[in-house]
């Protein structure tokens, strides 16, 4: 007979699981709640009183040029920073995977980047794009004016681009070459000995068999890219030029903590979470279709 | 008995013979002094609280930087909520509108008041009265370090196209920038368009010219104040800075570019820049060997009556629901800054001016402003006493202002940007700047600013 082990009582189950439903409640859900509250209200920042306004927030923020300028701004940025972190990536955990010379260094060199923070991070490619002193001065000294966050909203959305790429490409650097690696080698040593070459390799049997973590980076790579691209532009640009990079992650900062609107933030923070968690399921509803589970 | 018992016992034998102890030993009140410099200014703070310390032995101050004005504001607010905020605070000049209606302060001539303190507060320069004081004319807070934005000019390269004096109007400063560039030099004037820069393009301009940024008196007169400097001489000034960029007589320095504008001058790149007096010393330090420089009044077009330019910088808050023993230390906290002594040390250890006509002519008197690094720095005296204030030179109240700062940025840029014409960025930057002062209006209904 096959023996179970049980608990007599489902109270039991239920005092295991306690301490972490309390963490999340007073962690997660009171916050989120007190959130959601502070959106349907204004807020006196000292805490003197508020006023309950029903949807109003949401209504005025909806109703704002500059706001959906921040929307679209963004999920470009969330867009290209994801493509470009991803298949640099790629490209270089698929070549480090074939073992080419140094392939060592690269698995340790290509993993810091993720370990520098942010800002840290902003504040050297601050300099390195720096069109009067930095790297691209000399670019500026052959095309005068060609490079000019300052003015230029296109170029500033490419710097921190840029930055927010290269700290990501390392994190999926890890991923991918873990995922290379734990294809085993007989498939593609019968491949080779069937006469196809890298590339066809790569496509046929590399590419689908990694595709659960293509799929698990691409969805943390956009929760990140509207998440974690703040330090980067409060470093980098400060959400100019004319609101060129103005995120809505910077955007809840600025007018939540510097403009002193808590109830405009909170209502920001819940149309950004609502925007993230409809993203999420897009992907999982029609991109995880296409990835094959092992 | 348990051990445990007999644990609390001691421990409440210690705490009671504490209590006993305090009147014997007369142990310091402590205090908190939250303030928002940072670097070479926090050492000076903290040397200033050193020496309040060590002049007697009834209270302790205990200062700490939150690293800047905007994180100050931030963290009082989250500490007021949470009911442990300083004592004393450091509130930078535009968030003087956001404390007024807060509810969560001391008045601070009250609080001088009741603790003995007889303060002339006449004494004070006018120019810096008016801009902290409530419509009344009464002090709810104390300007400490104060500042005015001043023209650095470069002499030497002036002198190149024959001029030993410095501009007086904009006629003068193009037709100067102009003869600059014909010299050779790259950069005859810069300037940066951030949020910062509203302070001395459109706040500063506005007062000297006796022009309104906002209506109700630049919002001293109620909460329903509205913008206006997308019709006022503001206009003709945004026209005419943009028409020398792009002529290429004025040049953009910002951090974020490489250099700013106060290194880019200091280092000879660029020949004249507006900022604060607060800068005097940094320039100072860092110039370039030899060069020659001097500072000026902010220049005004020609024909206009020049009025006072308006003061910078922060002043000190009371905050309320402390102990009758913390206000009594806070007072003499304030008692020992007023001190023009303190003034003397405060202005030589920074950039500041004297807040006090009695510690500018204390000052005058020790021969501060006869010799080099500190000479010119009366001239930014003289730009705020140019004129008594007039009801719309005497500052700018109004709420959320940052946020409007920060909108000025914005519009600047997409104006420099050639994204918008003058008159629509200013047009967009008092559409926006006035849904904020709505917003801010409607977050505090019926109250009225004192």
């Amino acid at each position: 007979m096959e023996k179970r082990v049980t608990f007599g009582r489902w109270t039991i189950g239920i005092l295991f699981a306690v301490p972490q439903l309390i963490l999340i409640f007073t962690f997660f859900y009171w916050p989120a709640g007190q959130a959601v509250y502070w959106s349907l209200t204004l807020q006196q920042p000292w805490g003197g009183g508020n006023i309950w306004v029903g949807l109003d927030n949401f209504r005025s923020i909806l109703s704002n040029a500059d706001y959906w300028n921040s929307i679209s701004a963004s999920l470009v940025f969330a867009g290209i920073s994801t493509g470009l972190a991803m298949s640099i990536a790629l490209v270089l955990a698929a070549l480090t995977d074939r073992q080419l010379a140094g392939s060592w260094l690269y698995r340790v060199v290509l993993i810091w980047p993720y370990g520098i923070a942010a800002p840290a991070l902003a504040l050297a490619f601050r300099f390195i794009l720096a069109p009067e002193a930095g790297f691209m001065a000399v670019v500026n000294q052959v095309w005068p004016g060609v490079w000019d966050p300052g003015l230029d909203g296109s170029d500033a959305m490419a710097s921190i681009i840029v930055a927010f790429s290269w700290k990501y490409v390392g994190y999926n650097f890890i991923f991918f070459l873990a995922a290379f690696q734990a294809i085993p080698r007989s498939l593609i040593e019968a491949a080779a000995m069937d006469g196809s070459g890298v590339i066809r390799r790569f496509w046929d049997i590399q590419f689908p068999l990694i595709t659960p973590t293509i799929f698990f980076l691409l969805v943390i790579n956009i929760t990140e890219s509207f998440q974690d691209s703040f330090g980067i532009v409060d470093i980098m640009t400060s959400g100019g030029p004319a609101n060129a990079t103005n995120l809505m992650v910077y955007k809840i900062y600025s007018d939540g903590f510097k403009g002193l609107d808590y109830s405009g933030a909170a209502a920001q923070s819940i149309i950004l979470m609502l925007l993230i968690i409809a993203l999420t399921i897009v992907q999982f509803r029609f991109i995880e279709r296409r990835v094959h589970y092992r | 008995m348990t051990i445990i018992q007999r644990g609390f016992a001691a421990l409440a034998a210690g705490a009671l013979s504490t209590a006993l102890a305090v009147p014997a030993f007369a142990e310091p009140v402590k205090f908190d002094f939250w303030f928002g410099l940072s670097g070479d200014l926090a050492r000076v703070v903290d040397t200033l609280c050193k020496n309040f310390n060590d002049s007697q032995k009834d209270y302790e101050v205990v200062c700490t930087s939150q690293g800047n004005y905007d994180a100050t504001l931030q963290n009082t607010i989250a500490a007021f909520r949470a009911g442990k905020q300083p004592t004393v605070v450091q509130v930078y000049d535009v968030g003087t509108a956001t404390m007024m209606l807060s509810g969560a302060y001391k008045p601070a001539d009250k609080l001088m008041e009741e603790n003995g303190y007889k303060i002339d507060y006449s004494d004070y320069f006018p120019g810096i009265a008016r801009y902290y004081a409530t419509s009344k004319g009464e002090m709810l807070s104390f300007p400490f370090n104060s500042s005015t934005p001043l023209m650095y000019w470069n002499k030497d390269a002036f002198a190149k196209i024959g001029k030993t004096e410095a501009p007086k109007t904009w006629e003068d400063v193009a037709a100067d920038l102009k003869a600059l560039k014909d010299a050779g030099y790259d950069c005859p004037m810069a300037i940066n368009i951030s949020a910062n820069e509203s302070w001395q393009l459109m706040e500063q301009f506005s007062a000297l010219h006796n022009q309104p940024v906002a209506t109700k008196n630049n919002g001293y007169d109620g909460l329903d104040a509205r913008l206006e400097v997308n019709k006022t001489k503001f206009v003709q000034y945004v026209t005419d800075l943009k028409k020398w960029y792009d002529a290429g007589l004025i040049k953009i320095k910002s951090k974020d570019l490489g250099q700013d504008m106060v290194q880019a001058f200091a280092t000879g790149t660029c020949q004249l820049i507006l900022t604060s007096v607060g800068d005097h010393g940094t320039v100072g330090r860092t110039q370039k060997e030899g060069m020659n420089w001097d500072v000026a009044e902010l220049p005004v077009y020609a024909g206009t009556e020049r009025k006072n330019s308006l003061v910078g910088g922060a002043s000190l808050w009371v905050l309320s629901g402390k102990s009758d023993a913390e206000y009594k230390g806070a007072a003499a906290f304030l008692n020992f800054i007023h001190d023009p002594k303190t003034a003397l040390f405060w202005s030589t250890n920074t950039g500041y001016i004297p807040v006090t006509k009695s510690g500018f002519e204390f000052m005058k008197s020790q021969g501060f402003y006869d010799k080099a690094p500190y000479k010119g720095r009366e001239v930014a005296i003289e730009s705020l006493t140019a004129s008594e204030p007039t009801e719309i030179t005497r500052g700018v109240r109004l709420g959320n202002f940052t946020q409007i700062r920060a909108e000025f940025g914005t519009q600047m840029q997409a104006i420099f940007a050639n994204k918008v014409s003058v008159q629509e960025g200013l047009d967009a930057l008092v559409k926006n700047g006035d849904a904020i002062l709505a917003r801010f209006q409607q977050t505090y209904p019926g109250k009225t600013l004192p």
